[in-house]
């Protein structure tokens, strides 16, 4: 005999289950929106070609951001230069080479903890190292350096995620056909574990392009004339632009809406860079190549 | 070369670890070259395993061991000054799952080649085409040569499979359960290949279906616990085998 009763409740259990899930989606995306949201309404009036294109004039209140602009993205760029090579060594020697051990629990401790170091530590560790011990200076290369260190755990455990999930059988077949283990490495595993290790590289462009404190002391400036002109040149960027305008600038209430309208430019930039990373991998999910 | 009636593979007093397990005990057999050995036997047996040790596969197992003599061409498979990944290209490996990888049909089968340092276009083109058409693959696939390969069936993977450890050009190719995860009419297709294979190649196949191996091969090993039970000529061991236990898994009293 069916119980119609139990049935009734099942459902609407079901039903509440659901909607509370719901309601957890819709607030994630309604924070998501009322940040985009609130900015655009800040910021949306600052927004012009000249913003985009100029250098700052009279004290930031008037001109564009164009070198924030610039330096970030080469930031940006400089961190992924450092940690991707590095990252995906690591990741490799950790997925394919290394054994089971004291020493690899202590490397993935290591670079576990890393992960959770606080960015401003990782400032003072580019002051400390790369800026005054390499005498690179208040620099895009130290900056670059900085950030790489920052985003080089996400990278690692990405990649290292992706080459694990690479099947073996396309391993054991490689061998089979006479590769050795690096050749097997090199034409099949990155290959297919390629889409991960993009994926872990959007991740952190946007840690990288947003991030205040690792550059405040290793590579920003709050105001340059010049688009750096080598990587020991010293750039604006535009973390470090919103934070000087929301809290050194002279002329605070002027300046407000350029510092919205810098938000708006450093979160556009992230979304695009992520976009062509994404666009990229789609494509090549679509060839059946993975 | 090798006169045709002299063994391509021997193997004396062969044992196999796993670690501390013996998985392999005292197996002496040989192979001739350009005919089809099938190996077969209950599940555990060693069958997968012994067939592992013609191209030195089992080497990628840790803690793995081999004592006795295995003699490849006149060659001593594992003597120290040996090199496994040339073993592997001239005894190629066929897999239970076909197993292509994700890449194109045509960098599938280039693949092999390219590792030995192949790079001419045209080598390549001429290598990938015959091998395709020694596996029975070109027609089928001649206009997709791009295409991903997991795009294709299973029967096809696995003909591709086939034409991929061809390109290597081996003198043996060991094929280890290769029909098990296709269906009948795949199945008949690559039973049909072997045959053709076989005038080219050296071919040892395990097999977990009996009446496969009666079909196909030339000559049957009947395996059971790590041991080599008795070996011969396909048609007497399957009508008039000498040992008993032979007897009651070829009549499927056990399995």
């Amino acid at each position: 005999m069916i119980n119609r009763h139990s049935l009734t409740v099942r459902k609407l259990r079901e039903q509440v289950a659901f909607g509370l899930l719901r309601l957890a989606m819709a607030l994630v995306l309604g924070s998501l929106g009322g940040i985009l949201l609130f900015v655009f309404i800040q910021g949306a009036g600052a927004i012009s070609w000249t913003f985009l294109t100029d250098v700052p004039r009279d004290s930031m209140t008037k001109g564009g951001i164009f070198p924030a602009i610039v330096g970030t993205f080469y930031l940006t760029v400089g961190a992924l230069l450092v940690a991707l090579p590095l990252g995906v060594a690591a990741a490799v020697y950790l997925s394919e080479y290394a054994r089971e051990g004291r020493l690899l629990r202590l490397v993935r401790l290591g670079i576990n903890n890393l992960a959770g170091v606080p960015s401003v530590v990782f400032g003072l560790f580019g002051l400390a190292l790369f800026v005054v011990a390499f005498k690179m200076g208040v620099s895009l290369a130290a900056g670059s350096l900085t950030l790489g260190l920052l985003i080089l755990p996400t990278i690692i455990g990405a990649s290292e995620e992706a080459m694990r999930a690479v099947p073996d059988t396309y391993r054991e077949a490689s061998y089979g056909l006479g590769g050795s283990r690096w050749q097997t490495i090199w034409r099949v595993v990155l290959p297919a574990a390629f889409p991960g290790i993009l994926t872990g590289s959007i991740l952190s462009i946007g840690r990288a392009a947003g991030e205040t404190a690792p550059i405040m002391f290793t590579a920003a400036t709050f105001y340059t004339l010049h688009l750096p002109k080598s990587p020991f040149a010293e750039v604006m960027a535009l973390p470090y632009h919103v934070y000087v305008l929301a809290t050194a600038g002279t002329h605070i209430e002027q300046t407000r809406p350029l510092q919205y309208g810098t938000v708006m430019v450093l979160i556009t930039l992230v979304l695009s860079l992520c976009l062509v990373a994404i666009v990229v991998r789609t494509r090549l999910r679509k060839k059946k190549l993975w | 070369m090798i006169p045709s009636n002299a063994p391509i593979i021997e193997v004396d007093k062969l044992n196999f670890y796993y670690g501390d397990k013996q998985a392999l005990a005292g197996i002496t057999m040989r192979a001739m070259p350009n005919i089809i050995t099938a190996l077969i036997g209950p599940s555990g047996c060693g069958k997968s395993t012994f067939l592992r040790i013609f191209n030195r596969m089992n080497d990628l197992i840790p803690g793995t061991r081999v004592e006795g003599k295995v003699v490849y061409e006149g060659m001593d498979l594992y003597a120290p000054e040996v090199d496994p990944v040339e073993i592997r290209r001239r005894v190629g490996m066929v897999f239970q799952k076909p197993n292509p990888f994700p890449k194109s049909i045509y960098n599938n089968v280039a693949y092999g080649p390219r590792l030995s340092g192949l790079k001419d276009r045209h080598a390549l083109d001429d290598l990938v085409e015959r091998s395709l058409k020694s596996a029975a693959l070109w027609d089928e696939v001649k206009d997709m040569l791009n295409k991903s390969a997991l795009g294709l069936s299973g029967g096809q993977q696995q003909r591709l499979c086939i034409a991929r450890a061809l390109a290597t050009q081996p003198d043996v190719i060991l094929f280890d359960e290769p029909t098990s995860a296709l269906d009948p009419i795949a199945t008949g297709f690559i039973e049909e290949l072997l045959l053709e294979l076989k005038k080219k190649y050296t071919v040892l196949i395990v097999t977990h279906n009996m009446q496969q191996a009666a079909r196909v091969s030339d000559e049957t090993a009947f395996f059971y616990l790590g041991q080599l039970i008795e070996m011969g000529p396909t048609e007497e061991m399957f009508t008039r085998p000498l040992n008993p236990q032979t007897e009651r898994y070829i009549t499927g009293r056990f399995g």
